[in-house]
């Protein structure tokens, strides 16, 4: 029992010690860090660092730009995933089973696969520096999953419901919109998260596609300051602070979610 | 009953941006594979074989970058299943201190892989890490060492900063494998006089072995795309000692401009990865028992 609590403590300041970490050093200078890279530092904390990276970086740019990106790579990737698996639940013959294998193979694909010609199709489609080319190919590559976990769920679903409203008149359309996605919120809830969390760190993308600072997103950015700041950790690490906070808060608010979330991401991916 | 034609509607927008940003691409990468395009110029040909029989016989970078990625995947894959299977079953029953644990092991899962980067940087980082100055506390000084700059040891500080990384939303899987075992099982094997061992082997494993499958091959994936936290931390250096097959691939393309190796490299990582998936199913099915 003992050997149990211990194991758990050790496994807790694993995580929690590199955290403070950050965040101590994200209020200390430099010279601070070099001289006393754990501890409090004498002359007191400071948050300039918070100040001065906003001066030096055009921070506000590149969260707004994480901030597109996701929206829309999160809201049209469950759009068109959750139209593709009422289509195949609703179908439920072998052109749907065809559809859902081909999406469902594409999970299996590491996006390193594709990169090379995906690159040059962007070049050629002019779809480099843009924020619309990475929703293009962000909802691309995370139709799969989200299909996968979608239609999973809303094959559960009793098939009486589409039947009778169908009897009475109503469209698909309408029998998705009114029957099939509320229905199907738990599971629209959970892939929202789980595309939410990917979108948001996301840097292969941007890596690829993004030259120019308009355009980058956080991840890239965060990525950059290493080339700029070298060891400079606390300019690091207050940027992975800015970074990470807006997922850190919807954490904290959205606990269970997230679990339930990434996990069904990972137990269907 | 019979469904509008509209139906078919619904697959339109997905599976035309599916069409021509993922299968177009993937299927370009086959036909690329095959050319000597460095990416920019109009024109290539045609040479065969030849990127295959280079990638096997003449680039010892990319088979090091193969011994790199299964070196990385065997640590990562038995050290975080154990992590977490561990882990799983003290923190299985739910207690408001166990959902605490949980979503603080939990908790690095959602940090981008730069992010973890940089926290593991510092912790390894020769003078300023907390790693060092830790060992020299604990009297174990002559450990200390450069961890991310020593080329034996480097790929094993990366599978350890992945563990960090992923343990937690492993953990988690386990937990809600183990949550589904039916207590009167567990409740015969009691009455049965079985030990704690005992009842783990006949009781929890066979029970818990989709859950492990899961685990087991969600890992390997993992292990092969760690992209990111590999890029970030070490850029497949010291002497390509961490260079693994997707920043192999990077580097032959996006430095090295040669796109139809790159390609060619591409197509052999996808084979690889097949044929993994495939053998960890077969091995870890053959485990299963229905209940």
């Amino acid at each position: 029992m003992l050997f149990r609590k211990f194991s758990l403590a050790v496994y807790a300041l694993l995580i929690l010690i590199p955290l403070l970490v950050v965040v101590l050093t994200s209020v200390k200078t430099l010279q601070q860090t070099f001289a006393n890279p754990l501890g409090i530092p004498e002359g007191g904390l400071q948050f300039n660092n918070y100040v001065n990276i906003f001066q030096e970086q055009t921070m506000a740019g590149y969260f707004m730009n994480s901030s597109i990106v996701t929206l829309f790579s999160v809201s049209l990737t469950l759009l068109f995933a959750a139209m593709i698996a009422y289509g195949i639940t609703r179908l439920n013959n072998w052109f749907g089973n065809l559809l859902f294998l081909l999406f469902t193979l594409g999970m299996m694909v590491p996006a390193q696969v594709s990169m090379v010609p995906l690159y040059s199709l962007m070049l050629d489609l002019n779809l480099t520096n843009s924020l619309v080319g990475l929703i293009l190919v962000n909802i691309a590559t995370t139709l799969p999953i989200a299909v996968f976990i979608l239609t999973g769920f809303m094959k559960t679903l009793p098939k009486e419901l589409f039947e009778a409203s169908t009897m009475d008149g109503a469209g698909n359309w309408k029998v998705f919109t009114t029957i099939v996605v509320p229905l199907s919120l738990p599971s629209l809830s959970a892939t929202a998260i789980f595309l939410f969390v990917m979108h948001w760190n996301d840097l292969l993308y941007p890596l690829l596609f993004i030259t120019d600072n308009a355009y980058k997103t956080l991840p890239l950015a965060l990525l950059e300051f290493q080339g700029q700041y070298a060891t400079n950790y606390p300019m690091l690490f207050t940027g992975v602070i800015i970074a990470s906070a807006p997922m850190v808060v919807a954490y904290i608010f959205l606990q269970r979610f997230f679990v339930a979330g990434i996990t069904a991401g990972a137990v269907k991916g | 009953m019979k469904i509008s034609k509209s139906i078919y509607l619904f697959f339109i927008p997905g599976f035309i941006l599916y069409s021509i940003f993922f299968i177009y691409p993937t299927l370009s990468a086959l036909f690329y594979s095959f050319t000597n395009w460095d990416g920019f110029s109009p024109s290539f040909q045609f040479v065969g074989l030849d990127n295959y029989s280079r990638a096997f016989t003449g680039d010892s970078i990319f088979i090091k970058s193969i011994g790199n990625n299964l070196q990385f995947m065997l640590v990562v894959v038995i050290l975080q299943t154990m992590v977490a299977l561990a882990f799983a079953l003290i923190v299985l029953k739910n207690t408001k201190t166990t959902i605490f644990l949980r979503a603080l092991y939990f908790f690095p899962t959602i940090l981008s892989s730069v992010s973890v980067a940089f926290i593991w940087s510092f912790i390894y980082d020769p003078s300023l890490g907390i790693l060092n100055q830790l060992l020299e506390l604990a009297g174990l000084g002559f450990l200390a060492q450069n961890w991310l700059g020593n080329a034996d040891m480097a790929i094993y500080s990366l599978a350890i900063t992945q563990v960090w990384f992923h343990a937690g939303q492993m953990l988690i899987i386990f937990v809600a494998g183990l949550q589904a075992i039916p207590q009167d099982l567990y409740e015969v094997a009691k009455i049965e006089g079985a030990s704690k061992w005992q009842t783990f082997r006949k009781v929890t494993w066979p029970l818990l072995a989709p859950s492990a499958t899961i685990v087991v091959a969600y890992t390997t994936i993992q292990s092969f795309k760690a992209f990111d936290l590999v890029f970030a931390m070490t850029r497949g250096g010291p002497n390509n000692s961490t260079e693994i097959i997707a920043t192999y691939i990077y580097e032959v393309a996006f430095r090295g401009f040669q796109f139809g190796y790159a390609s060619a490299i591409s197509v052999i990582f996808m084979v690889i990865i097949a044929i993994i998936t495939f053998l960890q199913f077969k091995a870890l099915r053959s485990d299963r028992i229905s209940y």
